[in-house]
């Protein structure tokens, strides 16, 4: 006899543990083809999944198995020329099989890379591992933004999934006592004086008839009590708890002089998306502020930021000038951890650098969290990065780092958002 | 044969269909003697043929990333075009669980269940290789049993601890089957409840082991036994029972990839059989079906079609050719046999006076019964299908330039080829000859392993890989020897590597 099962309908996803074992367990050599193909990407779309390619040399599970050389013995079918004795010239050592020599299972030796698919997901997570602000504090109660559900207590109105039985019942019995008690107490009395009329030794008919009559008015009083009233109900509350959360904006300063060749221009737009998207990714609630400056800076909107054109001179002091307009307007730095990013090529105008220096070291720097300085060149540092090194010796949340090619912009953006070992409380 | 109406032959499947189809494949079964396990047929999805190869034929996996690494590869491979799935996979378990694919027409489905439920299943039950050494009705339990064991060991010991302990394992798992001894069956409840008495009991079995010290200098000069006293061939066995360090729950997974790998060592050994023996029952039950009128002249002509697919055997200058087919040789031979049983030759009679002429089935069954590849080969490969495969010979002694042609389909060759053809399938041959020959335990507690070459075959360059996973089981010095022409030892392998000076110290 035989038995059909049709498992079909069954979870399909079997494998699922053994995959994410698997993408764990060569995370360091996955990790290394995301770095190579982040800086593979257009610039729009840094955020799609990714094929992953592991070179198979590097996931081998090794066995105990023949190698070559020795002698080997094998029967081959489909004779068309041989007789025995037949001297046949070796084939050069190389792969395949031209002259039957395809002896698969013991020789399993191919250098053909491993390439797999990952989702955006698994993608972007191991794009961000283990990266974070610094120094972000939980300080603000936001009334706007993050809310925790509590229960709190019963109300007397809500919707039907909420009804506590318990407490409605208790209330129910509770009116229904308050209700009735005086009745009750009459018919104590009432039954009292009737037990007495019935014991006495003369007839009281009358009497004893109107009690009767009067007694059975009050119970049907008594049982007129509903047993349940909607008065009664009792529903489960919930309230909106406000919780502490870390309002936080970003400030994103990119240079768009005409001195930004279009490859500069490139590798900073590389850089704040891969910004942005850790944001968006990792902080639910973030703000972020986008200044482009030439000459003059300019608040827009991302779609500008990212795309716009317009190009000018360079005054890197306008946009410090703008941050800290915008910063006292919108962002009080009791309310805000602050964030910045400046990307540049380091080209400024050479008296506008030490103004920029003060800007930062008495304007921003005391309000904010963290700020950070790219800049993108292959040419020697000039002013602007000399300046901000001084800033860098004095100050902790102040990092800077240089960009040559599109191969820099990941490991930068890893060291200037690493997690930090002894965090700050 | 009285004809009668035939089964409907629509290319699409429902149940009640199969089950008629089922109905009548049994019976024609039945008719043949095969003798079976109860099937149980099991209808999935491609994806759930997917992780079924994922987890190499075991229907219960414990979890290890190889297993994952195994399904994104047939996962790309099959999104690619690259592969088809098998039609079918069946697992030697009792009841007998096969899968069809949801994909399949109904002919397909009928090939399959003639195949594998009823040909793969009777050779499951039947051959001795299969009797002796699995227990169908205990192995679901126990890879049940395997698979929470190791769930609940990483829960305790953390899943990278595991993982280490089952790839090291895992690399020698070919070298954790016992070739010669049989195993007891035991049942599902007496593993659980000896488990962990073992436990405790071969922790401290171990630990007075390396106790035993020999006292005093008294017998100094006395060749010391050597420990093991003899070779030993299963060198997961011996870790399991031997390793110094290891705690109790790692002896167990030990203990576990090594029953897990002698489960499948009958597989490994009957390829050539299993399939061969599969094939000729799906031809001869539907081409019985077809004589009796039950399947129509549209059903055989798909059934043919995917059935000379898959006996196919290409030629050795064929793009295609890699190696020799196993299904196509093992339905050949089996056929072959009726043919020698049916109608004899002259050269037959000389060839197999024994089944020349006897009853077809008979010989079918005790060849089934009683062989693996190698014996069936050296046994009933006759002339004739030496010619029908115009088999040849090559001789390939890396010593000298040219590859030689040692014999052919002729007179004067065909024991050759054949003899050269069974010692192929001989697994003993294919597989390393590696044995466990000392283990220190007076002094350094350094364990030693003796390759002995086939053929003069070097042992490949894994083996220092292989080594160092055998190090973090014993946790001593391990060290791989091969005696060389003057008949010492040669350390070829050692972990750690100490220095590569010292590579060419020679072990006493």
């Amino acid at each position: 006899m035989a038995n059909f099962i049709d498992r079909r309908l069954n979870s399909k996803n079997k494998s699922t543990v053994n995959r994410q074992r698997f993408i764990k367990r060569y995370k360091s050599q996955i990790k290394k083809s995301v770095e190579q193909a982040i800086n593979n990407r257009g610039v729009t779309d840094v955020d799609r999944g990714e094929n992953i390619t592991i070179t198979k040399k590097d996931l081998s599970e090794p066995v105990f198995h023949q190698g070559k050389g020795g002698v080997k013995d094998r029967v081959h079918p489909g004779n068309d020329q041989f007789v025995a004795g037949d001297q046949i010239k070796r084939p050069p050592q190389q792969q395949g099989q031209g002259s039957g020599q395809g002896d698969a299972s013991n020789s399993g030796e191919g250098d053909d890379d491993f390439v797999f698919s990952i989702s955006k997901d698994e993608y972007l997570n191991l794009l961000f591992e283990d990266l974070e602000l610094p120094n972000l504090e939980k300080n603000q109660l936001d009334k706007l933004i993050d809310y925790k559900t509590v229960r709190s207590g019963y109300c007397a109105e809500g919707v039907a999934s909420n009804i506590d039985i318990v407490k409605s019942l208790q209330g129910s019995i509770a009116r229904r006592i308050a209700m009735t008690s005086s009745k009750r107490k009459k018919l104590q009395e009432l039954e009292l004086e009737l037990s007495l009329l019935v014991d006495d030794k003369l007839d009281h008919i009358q009497e004893i008839k109107n009690l009767k009559k009067e007694i059975e008015i009050i119970n049907k009083k008594i049982a007129k009590v509903p047993f349940i009233d909607t008065f009664d109900l009792r529903f489960r509350n919930y309230t909106k708890q406000a919780v502490p959360t870390s309002k936080a904006v970003m400030f994103c300063l990119m240079d768009v002089s005409g001195s930004m060749d279009q490859a500069t221009k490139d590798i900073a737009k590389r850089f704040y998306i891969l910004l942005y998207l850790f944001l968006t990714r990792t902080y639910k609630t973030i703000d972020v502020v986008y200044i482009r400056h030439h000459t003059q800076a300019k608040e827009v909107d991302e779609q500008e930021f990212f795309y716009s054109q317009e190009t000018g001179g360079t005054i890197a002091s306008s946009a410090l000038d703008l941050m800290a307009k915008i910063m006292d307007e919108r962002y009080n730095e009791n309310e805000w951890n602050i964030y910045a990013a400046q990307a540049s090529d380091g080209d400024n105008w050479a008296d506008d650098s030490p103004r920029c220096k003060k800007l930062l070291t008495e304007n921003i720097l005391p309000k904010s969290r963290y700020f950070s300085y790219i800049e993108i060149t292959q040419r020697p540092h000039q002013t602007l990065w000399q300046q901000y090194k001084e800033v860098a010796t004095t100050t902790d949340h102040f990092a800077m780092q240089h960009i040559k090619t599109v191969e820099d912009i990941y490991p930068v953006f890893r060291e200037l958002f690493r997690k930090s070992k002894n965090k700050v409380a | 044969m009285t004809k009668r109406t035939p089964l409907d032959d629509q290319c699409d499947w429902n149940f009640d269909l199969l089950t008629q189809y089922q109905i009548e494949i049994e019976r024609v079964a039945k008719h043949y003697r095969l003798d079976t396990y109860t099937n149980q047929i099991e209808v999935i999805t491609t994806e759930q043929m997917m992780d079924a190869y994922a987890s190499v034929g075991m229907p219960i996996g414990y979890t290890h990333w190889t297993f994952g690494k195994k399904f994104i590869q047939t996962e790309q491979n099959y999104k690619r075009g690259q592969m088809g799935l098998a039609y079918e996979i069946v697992i030697n378990s009792d009841p007998c669980i096969s899968y069809l694919m949801e994909e399949n027409s109904m002919t397909m489905q009928a090939l399959v269940m003639a195949h594998a439920c009823y040909g793969h299943n009777s050779f499951f039950k039947g051959n001795y290789l299969f009797k002796s050494w699995t227990d169908a009705s205990s192995i679901i339990d126990y890879l049940l049993f395997a698979k929470n064991y190791i769930n609940e060991c990483e829960q305790k010991f953390g899943i990278s601890e595991v993982e280490s302990c089952l790839d090291a394992c895992h690399a020698l798992m070919n070298h954790g089957v016992d070739r010669y001894k049989r195993p007891q069956k035991i049942s599902l409840e007496e593993e659980l409840k000896r488990q962990t008495d073992r436990e405790e009991y071969l922790q401290s079995q171990v630990n007075t082991l390396w106790r035993t010290v020999p006292k005093g200098s008294k017998n100094i000069e006395d060749k010391k036994p050597s420990f093991p006293s003899e070779p030993q061939e299963n060198i997961l066995y011996f870790i399991e029972k031997n390793a110094p360090l290891l705690k109790p729950w790692q002896r167990e997974i030990v203990r576990i990839v090594r029953k897990v790998s002698q489960y499948f060592y009958p597989q490994k050994q009957t390829q050539v059989m299993n399939e061969g023996w599969a094939c000729f029952w799906h031809y001869t039950i539907l081409t019985h079906l077809y004589d009796e009128g039950l399947v129509t002249e549209k059903f055989m002509l798909e059934f043919l079609h995917n059935h000379t697919n898959v006996v196919a055997q290409p030629d050795y200058n064929s793009p295609y050719y890699s190696g020799i087919n196993p299904y196509a040789l093992g339905f050949n031979m089996f056929i072959d046999i009726r043919r020698i049983c049916e109608h004899p030759t002259e050269e037959d009679k000389l060839w197999f006076p024994e089944i020349a002429g006897s009853n077809w089935l008979d010989t079918l069954h005790f060849a089934m019964e009683n062989f693996k590849d190698e014996s069936f080969i050296s046994q009933f490969l006759s002339p004739k299908l030496m010619r029908d495969f115009k088999l040849f010979y090559l001789h390939d002694d890396d010593k000298s330039s040219f590859i030689e042609v040692a014999a052919i389909h002729n007179e004067s060759g065909y024991k050759k080829v054949r003899s050269a053809l069974s010692e192929q399938y001989n697994l003993s041959n294919i597989e390393v000859n590696i044995q466990v020959v000392n283990a220190d335990i007076d002094g350094d507690r350094s364990l030693t392993l003796k390759y002995t070459p086939h053929q003069s075959v070097p042992l490949a360059d894994s083996k220092d890989e292989v080594i160092k996973h055998l190090y973090s089981l014993w946790q001593f010095d391990v060290k791989l020897v091969q005696e060389n022409e003057n008949g010492d030892d040669e350390v070829i392998a050692r972990c750690p590597n100490v220095q590569q000076s010292s590579d060419r110290e020679k072990a006493s």
